[in-house]
């Protein structure tokens, strides 16, 4: 009892710091003081588009994995779950060698179109992608191994083809499980630092998302990152409120 | 060989670890085949096949169309056969309404004129209204018999029922049963019907088929297959005495004149159940007034493992099951002279 106490209070005493130091008659101003501003729109932005990348590539890595069996799928399926446990800046660090401009697909891209990814938005979105897909694909195909094969089996004795099985059938009896996919999806790549910090850098208003932005505050404005954080907090909370039934029963 | 009317012709051969199926069937236009069999018997998965949800070996062809021949390595993809398949639990699609469950097939076959065409066939069978209701606004009789639209209306030339009233409850079995019959009664193809239930399989099929470890073991019109069962199954389940008749409350008067004593009869066509073993013989009129005596003559005598089975000719013509024991005891033999007792609350009564 005493030790579930203590565990409790560990999670509880950071929050409560966080809520009594906020600077609450300045956190209005904060919010939507101009760098506050352009880092929470920046976030936005990266992570819904990480968020509609995991689910274009996403889904149908997971109908791949529902589809897979034996040594085949434990091998998929650890790779794809990998970034879930990977340190975030080991993340950061792997992007950069794969995509940077002396990386192995970075090079190229660099020499054959000038194209340089590191450090720019599109590196934001992809860092985030990275860590927070795996999210999306395990919803997914969880999804998909509860789906009843009937369904499928009853659209194609009615004379559906493959496509229209999936998108007119599998996809939608799949909704639920992509969406909550997602929203986990999301709020990962919201909340991601380490490897977009490494992969991406500081840069406000290109690629300084707001973890980043809350990081590099605390040492000049700690008003700012503090006001920053319990956004972060409120957006974590609003996501647990409205999905409790979904993952609190299935997690 | 092509062939202009629409049968099928099936050997279909499936064998997976513990479990094998071989079967070789053969239906006729317009004919209603039930296989019948226990559960595990490999009765869903001889559907599954003739679907070609399952690989097979062997070959199955339906109106002179090869679907699939193993030997040539020619299988035909499920959805571009013209086959329709009936799920025991309908298996209607949950995110769609009942008129666009109904439009799926045609819509999967491009027919612009889909959504009319499901109107129609929802009219047909009086669910007009309700044609924007979600699958689960629908009761379990109601579900069922949009599934059965929704794969009519692909007028498929093989029509698959895998247990359609097994699910349903009791009291409204009849019901959807009735207007199965129908709907089978007006479809042109080919009908197969796979159940474990006996009466089903007797009230809706032409010929029944009886599968037992996924081998035919017994096939014949219904009365044929009740009167002679050849497996310990059929016996159990379909070598009942199955009588028809009205219901006339307390009794059931059959087509004969004769009439059965019956707790709770009902009104109209039915079927009167008693097993073989309600039926007691005697060798002079029994003591006591049960309701159901009648006077008869052995007519055969079948000796069906550690059973006998007497079937007796009188008024109500009924199969006996006894212990050998007493067949010597009554000193039975064909012609004997017998009398025959059923208890009233041996007789169950159904709907027809």
């Amino acid at each position: 009892m005493a030790l579930a106490g203590l565990g409790l209070l560990f999670f509880l005493l950071p929050l409560a710091g966080l809520i009594l130091r906020a600077p609450w008659d300045q956190a209005v101003a904060g919010v939507t003081a101009p760098e506050t501003a352009t880092a929470l729109e920046l976030s936005l932005f990266c992570s819904v588009a990480a968020t509609v990348v995991a689910i274009v590539l996403g889904i149908p890595l997971a109908l791949v994995l529902s589809r897979t069996t034996g040594n085949l799928r434990n091998l998929l399926r650890a790779l794809t779950t990998l970034p879930m446990v990977l340190p975030p800046v080991v993340g950061g660090v792997a992007l950069l060698l794969a995509f940077g401009r002396r990386g192995i697909v970075g090079s190229f891209l660099y020499q054959a179109f000038g194209i340089q990814i590191p450090f720019t938005t599109a590196a934001a979105v992809m860092a985030e992608t990275f860590v927070a897909m795996p999210f999306l694909v395990i919803a997914v195909e969880a999804g998909l191994r509860s789906l009843d094969p009937r369904y499928e089996e009853a659209a194609r004795a009615l004379g559906a083809r493959g496509w229209m099985v999936f998108a007119r059938v599998t996809l939608p009896l799949l909704r639920p499980a992509i969406f909550s996919g997602a929203v986990l999806c999301w709020a990962r790549a919201l909340g991601e630092f380490g490897a977009t910090i490494t992969f991406a850098g500081n840069f406000p208003g290109r690629t300084q998302t707001v973890p980043v932005a809350v990081y590099v505050a605390l040492e000049t404005r700690p008003d700012s990152a503090i006001v920053l954080s319990l956004v972060l907090l409120a957006v974590s909370l609003a996501i647990l409120v409205g999905m409790r039934d979904r993952w609190l029963g299935a997690l | 060989m092509a062939r202009s009317s629409v049968s099928l012709n099936a050997s279909v051969k499936v064998s997976r670890a513990g479990f094998a199926l071989d079967v070789q069937l053969d239906v006729e236009e317009g004919e209603t085949v039930a296989v019948l069999g226990p559960n595990g018997a490999g009765k869903t998965t001889l559907l599954r096949a003739l679907s070609g949800l399952v690989p097979i070996v062997g070959r199955v062809e339906l109106a002179g169309e090869v679907l699939e021949d193993s030997a040539h390595r020619l299988r035909v993809a499920t959805e571009q056969r013209q086959i329709g398949l009936v799920f025991q639990d309908h298996v209607l699609f949950p995110h769609l309404n009942v008129l666009d469950n109904v439009a799926f097939g045609l819509k999967a076959r491009h027919r612009s004129d889909a959504k009319q065409v499901a109107r129609l066939w929802l009219e047909s069978a009086g669910l007009s209204d309700k044609a924007s209701s979600m699958p689960r606004e629908l009761s379990g009789g109601q579900a069922q018999r949009v599934a059965l639209l929704r794969t009519l209306a692909t007028e498929p030339k093989l029509l698959l029922l895998d247990e359609p009233l097994s699910a349903l409850d009791v009291t409204i079995r009849a019901e959807v049963r009735r207007e199965l019959a129908r709907q089978l009664a007006s479809f042109g193809g080919v009908r197969i019907l796979v159940t474990h239930d006996p009466l089903e399989a007797i009230a809706l099929a032409d010929r029944l088929v009886v599968l037992e470890s996924g081998r035919i073991v017994q096939s014949g019109t219904p009365d044929e297959v009740t009167a002679r069962p050849r497996s310990r199954f059929v016996a159990d389940l379909a070598g009942v005495n199955l009588l028809r008749g009205k219901g006339r409350g307390d009794h059931v008067e059959l087509t004969s004149g004769a009439s059965v004593a019956a707790p709770d009869a009902g009104e109209g066509d039915v079927f009167a159940v008693i097993h073989p073993r309600a039926v007691a013989l005697y060798l002079s009129r029994p003591e006591g007034t049960p309701r159901n005596v009648w006077h008869g003559q052995v007519e055969d005598i079948d000796l069906h493992g550690d059973r006998v089975r007497v079937r007796v000719k009188s008024s109500v013509p009924l199969v006996a099951e006894v212990t050998p024991a007493s067949v010597s005891e009554l000193r039975l033999r064909a012609e004997a002279e017998v009398w025959v007792s059923v208890k009233a609350t041996e007789v169950s009564v159904y709907p027809a």
